[in-house]
């Protein structure tokens, strides 16, 4: 006699891999818990009760990033810095997404002319899914770009990757 | 003490040759850069001045020369006066203040990131923000964009 016998015989689900997997990927997004400038404080705030990232499964954020399957790139990435980003990308475990926050992390935002120790955009170093603007952009808009991500895993197959 | 009563005992106490020019936004004393460390050993150790605190370090690229330029605090007698240091800009060395205020360490390595000015008897004077095989000094007015680092455009 096993636990679960003869009380789940009338319950069960038929679906695709595809969408249980991707059903399970997009709702447990866990971000690299680092941030580079003052977006990051932003991303804090998302992280508390008031706006509370937990409502999309996104609020484990881990110090490891081989823990860790979204990079939040929440600020300016300096030169000196970039190496240090792309590393941390790296040591990722597969599947991995990034969202740049902020307009420093999309483009060099205010830095991007004539600033000599400023990356011009995360894209330059790593593969970018969301881009998320604003200087830094408010609580809401991460979470906008959390769902965006959200929707594009949702559409995802692993067939491919 | 207000910014000429430093400078008149100062005077008094030291041999070197220092200038005193005031202005009632930043008074200052202009130093020979082979005085700095005695004039800075005096600020810093003599009881009536106790310059002990070392506010802020910094660089002006002039067109002629550069002005390393001393903010000086005594948290003692809550006075303070700046002290400005000229040095050519094809050999720009001026002595280290280091061994006076230990504060001058990261001070020194930030100009000489930025401006490419030399501090004699630093004990460590490596690039303190820009990464370590960066060529130039940003901040000085002629310094020319390269075009890429490691293979990233700027």
């Amino acid at each position: 006699m096993g636990l679960i016998e003869n009380r789940f015989n009338k319950n069960f689900i038929v679906t695709s891999a595809d969408y249980f997997i991707n059903w399970g990927r997009a709702n447990s997004l866990w971000p690299v818990s680092f941030g580079l400038a003052c977006c990051a404080i932003e991303m804090m705030a998302t992280g508390m009760a008031r706006y509370d990232i937990a409502r999309f499964g996104a609020e484990a954020f881990r110090p490891s990033p081989r823990q860790a399957d979204l990079m939040i790139v929440a600020g300016t990435i300096s030169h000196k810095m970039a190496s240090r980003v792309k590393l941390i990308y790296e040591q990722m475990s597969e599947p991995k997404y990034v969202m740049a926050m902020g307009s420093c992390a999309c483009s060099g935002g205010p830095f991007v002319k004539n600033s000599y120790s400023v990356l011009k955009g995360a894209d330059l170093i790593i593969p970018v899914d969301v881009y998320i603007p604003g200087c830094p952009p408010r609580p809401e808009a991460l979470l906008e770009g959390l769902m965006k991500l959200q929707k594009q895993i949702r559409r995802r197959t692993i067939a491919k990757k | 003490m207000n910014a000429s009563e430093i400078f008149e005992k100062l005077k008094a106490r030291s041999r070197e040759d220092i200038e005193f020019q005031d202005s009632p936004l930043l008074p200052f004393i202009k130093v020979k850069p082979d005085s700095i460390r005695n004039v800075a050993d005096i600020l810093r150790n003599n009881t009536d001045f106790r310059f002990d605190s070392l506010m802020c370090l910094t660089t002006v690229d002039n067109p002629t020369n550069f002005t390393i330029v001393y903010l000086l605090y005594s948290m003692k007698h809550s006075h303070k006066i700046t002290l400005k240091v000229e040095t050519p800009k094809d050999n720009a060395v001026v002595p280290s203040v280091e061994k006076v205020w230990s504060a001058a360490n990261w001070f020194e390595r930030e100009v000489y990131d930025l401006f490419g000015v030399r501090f004699e008897g630093h004990s460590n004077l490596v690039r303190i923000m820009l990464p370590d095989d960066w060529e130039g000094h940003p901040l000085k007015k002629d310094y020319q964009y390269p075009a890429t680092y490691r293979g990233v455009v700027l």
